[in-house]
């Protein structure tokens, strides 16, 4: 780890970047005050199988290849499991099984009997809460804080909420009767693994459908547990089917002729294939992509909670969000102050061991990730602009990365416009509100966006000129089942969540 | 089933004890239950002390047992604590408010036996008995669903000619008063209850007249549930005593009856004028309140908000 622009110490927390007064450098001495003692969640009552098969039509089925892959923690690279890998022929038998489940069972239950399996799921979700919280901090590198209390939360209010609109549809559609589409085909990525598979199977069940779901090649292992909770809420055979394996697996997904409807969530160029191997086909078709959401900054904002929404908004979940705040567009007039506070704040974050209670980022989810973000990094400092990472001491074994930001960025650098989807936050600086407009939709991407300041009426001006699926003002990365996500331009199109979460998952013509 | 059991053995054992005017004492004295009306999650008698005899045609010899019989006051105490849990329930998310009625559901599935024997006390074949029950159950899952839905039909983002947001959104009334429907005694007050309570008002309710005892034995899962004391208030005694007075109660934001006589309604009307209370007034028939579909319509909720429109400036 290199920091070009500061003076600091890539060895432990307790020197930092040169404050810019003396008084405010004693201020900021703590010694080890941010050293915490290992508060480790115990992790001995989870129990994860040595070997996980394709669950299809409500059994675990070996793989037609007979082929496994190891899942393995990205914090001590260590083998967590090994998971099957399912060809075309095992995807056939998922898509057939799942249809097989819409003609006989599914399509056939009243709404309020499909809202009851649905809340079902919910409940179990809850009951389980910690132990699949723990699994996905060790599958995905996740700090089990976010895990523990943004993740699994948000999983079971997502199944409650979408099970709620089960005996609903006519109301939420009026004057159409509401249809179901059949088969979902759903591949969902690894940076939010359970809650993804939440907000693909959610709507998609409510509204009648039934699933074939493909987790991320490198975080199965909570789909996984929630196929068993699927098993033990007695659903039909074959309502929900949940097919391990890469790409290729995926491809097979979305390729299968018998597949009405195609959710995908992941990066744009993928999402941009799918679009493409379905073009021609009848198959519905919801992508949510990637993003590079500038949080705009005014000189009137409150500063202090504009820094916690910055941290959060790039450095929550290692900056793995599409959602994440990874422009950072501030008034010039607060430049100074706020780049200041905000790598005192940044020198707070404890990084490291996920399951430790304390810690504030994790690991980085995989080696190619890893590689990708150092890629883009160094892509960074070769055109010019300045690095600050936080010094922290970061483990030796498994994929880290210290929270970084850049200054003296321009609008053409590579890490202004493409998305680095790890903890890196390019800043750069406006005079008018015009024109931190105009840089805030100077990209390809459109999914969200946050706006800072103490006027209202500026705030609310702003986000209606932002083009950007969602807009935070004064906040960042707040979700919830009831308000629909989802972007502009090329990060995608559809809405999950809310009641327009509902739509890509009907026939309402 | 304990009453049941006590007419076997006197059954088996008949002939032995003609001489004793048929007197049999049982293997086992079952404890009877007073019957107490739920207020402010407590569990109460009438302070007037009064009382109404309903058959219980289960027990030896034909039996009666008593529930209370409510008074103006029990109904002034109600509104009190009615009126002091509005805050706490209007205040919950709606995802909250959902939780606790999904609760609900789960503590009358597990209840699902006991209150099925009473509609069959109070009258019901038990095929009848359990289809009122399971229905209710279902009410209650279908409303859970609701508390955090009916905003997003109700509410509107309104293109006001000018710089400015402008949107109008649902809020709860407050102390809603609803006199239930003789029949069904338990899906009716619960159906009418429920898109009330669901839009965060709290209740008021005078059970059946017909079959007090289901309402009142509902009070007990309802106090079992997560559901907060004095969210749904449940009195017995009779709606032409006690009506009068919800209606005329400065702190009762509206009105729901079910099937009261046009007189009453009429009365109820007049004094609601008062604070001008929302009133409405329906005789649903009996196979009506088993239609889910129009049962669980949001307009059953959409009687029971006020509407407010908020204008927020939009400019640089």
């Amino acid at each position: 780890m290199t920091a070009k622009e500061t003076i600091v110490s890539a060895t432990n927390g307790e020197t930092h970047a040169a404050p810019s007064s003396p008084a405010q450098r004693a201020a900021l001495e703590f010694g080890k005050a941010w050293t915490y003692a290992p508060a480790p969640e115990a992790a001995d009552h989870v129990r994860i199988d040595p070997r996980y098969e394709l669950f299809i039509g409500g059994k675990w089925v070996a793989p037609s290849s007979g082929k496994y892959f190891d899942t393995v923690s990205p914090s001590t690279e260590q083998k967590l499991s090994e998971v099957a890998e399912a060809n075309e022929r095992d995807v056939d038998l998922a898509v057939k099984a799942a249809r097989n489940a819409y003609e006989k069972y599914w399509s056939k239950l009243s709404g309020i009997e499909r809202g009851k399996y649905v809340y079902r799921i919910a409940r179990v979700i809850q009951e389980k809460a910690r132990e699949l919280a723990i699994v996905e901090t060790m599958d995905g590198g996740k700090p089990i804080k976010e895990s523990r209390d943004v993740d699994l939360p948000l999983v079971a209010a997502h199944f409650f909420y979408y099970a709620g609109w089960a005996d609903k549809l006519a109301y939420a559609f009026p004057g159409r009767s509401p249809r179901p589409l059949g088969v979902a085909g759903q591949v969902i990525p690894w940076n939010f693994p359970l809650l993804m598979a939440a907000w693909k199977l959610a709507p998609a069940l409510a509204a009648g459908n039934t699933c074939v779901l493909k987790p991320a090649e490198t975080t199965p292992l909570t789909a996984l547990l929630l196929a068993k909770i699927i098993e033990e809420c007695d659903l039909p055979p074959g309502v929900v089917n949940i097919v391990t394996g890469a790409g290729a697996t995926g491809a097979a997904v979305v390729a299968h002729p018998d597949v009405d409807k195609v959710a995908f969530t992941g990066s744009t160029d993928v999402g941009k294939r799918i679009q493409k191997a379905l073009s021609g086909t009848k198959k519905k078709l919801t992508l949510e992509l990637g993003g590079k959401a500038a949080n705009i900054v005014f000189a009137d904002a409150p500063l202090d909670q504009a820094v916690e929404g910055i941290i959060s908004g790039i450095y929550f979940n290692q900056g793995h969000v599409c959602c994440a705040g990874s422009r950072l567009l501030v008034e010039e007039g607060a430049f100074e102050p706020l780049l200041q506070k905000l790598r005192d704040r940044m020198q707070t974050l404890r990084v490291g061991d996920p399951l430790d209670k304390n810690t504030d980022v994790g690991a980085i989810n995989s080696k190619m990730q890893l590689d990708k973000i150092r890629e883009l990094v160094d892509a960074g400092e070769r055109e010019g602009a300045e690095r600050f990472s936080a010094p922290c001491e970061l483990p030796t074994r498994g994929y880290w990365f210290a929270p970084t930001l850049f200054t003296g960025v321009s609008q053409s650098h590579r890490i202004a416009r493409e998305e680095i989807f790890g903890p890196v936050l390019a800043v750069m600086t406006f005079r008018t509100p015009d024109e931190a407009i105009e840089k805030a939709n100077n990209t390809m991407y459109g999914l969200s966006a946050g706006v800072w300041t103490d006027k209202g009426s500026k705030s609310f001006w702003v986000s209606q000129r932002l083009r950007a699926g969602v807009v935070w003002a004064n906040t960042y990365n707040k979700f919830d089942p009831s308000s629909p996500f989802g972007g502009y331009k090329e990060s995608g199109f559809g809405r999950e969540g809310g009641r327009q979460g509902l739509l890509p998952y009907l026939e309402v013509d | 089933m304990a009453r049941a059991k006590d007419k076997e053995t006197a059954g088996a054992s008949a002939r032995a004890d003609e001489r004793e005017n048929g007197f049999v004492p049982p293997a086992r004295l079952s404890v009877r239950k007073a019957y107490k009306m739920l207020v402010g999650g407590q569990f109460v008698r009438s302070e007037s002390g009064r009382y109404i005899q309903v058959a219980d045609p289960m027990s030896l010899g034909g039996t009666k047992e008593n529930v209370p019989w409510a008074s103006r006051k029990d109904v002034r105490d109600a509104v009190v604590v009615a009126r002091g849990a509005w805050e706490g329930w209007s205040g919950r998310t709606a995802y909250n408010r959902g939780q606790i009625l999904y609760r609900l559901a789960e503590m009358l599935e597990a209840r699902q036996g006991e209150l099925s024997r009473a509609l069959e006390r109070g009258g019901l074949d038990a095929s009848r008995a359990a289809t009122e029950t399971a229905a209710a159950i279902d009410r209650v899952v279908s409303y859970a669903g609701w508390a955090d839905k009916y905003q997003s039909l109700f509410s509107s983002l309104n293109p006001v000619a000018g710089p400015h947001f402008n949107f109008t959104v649902p809020e709860s009334m407050g102390v809603v008063g609803v006199v239930a429907p003789a029949r069904p005694a338990l899906l009716g007050l619960l159906g009418a209850v429920l898109p009330i309570i669901t839009a965060g008002n709290t209740v008021i309710v005078l059970a059946s007249e017909e079959d007090p005892r289901t309402a009142l034995v509902l009070g007990e899962a309802l106090a079992t549930s997560d559901l907060p004391g004095g969210v749904i208030n449940v009195l017995t005694g009779r709606a032409a005593e006690l009506l009068p007075h919800l209606a005329k109660h400065m702190e009762v934001a509206a009105l729901d009856l079910h099937g009261v006589t046009p007189e009453l309604a009429r009365k109820a009307e007049e004094a609601a004028i008062v604070n001008v209370k929302r009133v409405r007034t329906r005789s649903i028939d009996e196979a009506a309140w088993f239609d889910a579909d129009g049962a669980t319509s949001p307009r059953w909720i959409e009687r029971f908000v006020e509407m407010k429109t908020i204008w927020h400036p939009s400019g640089a």
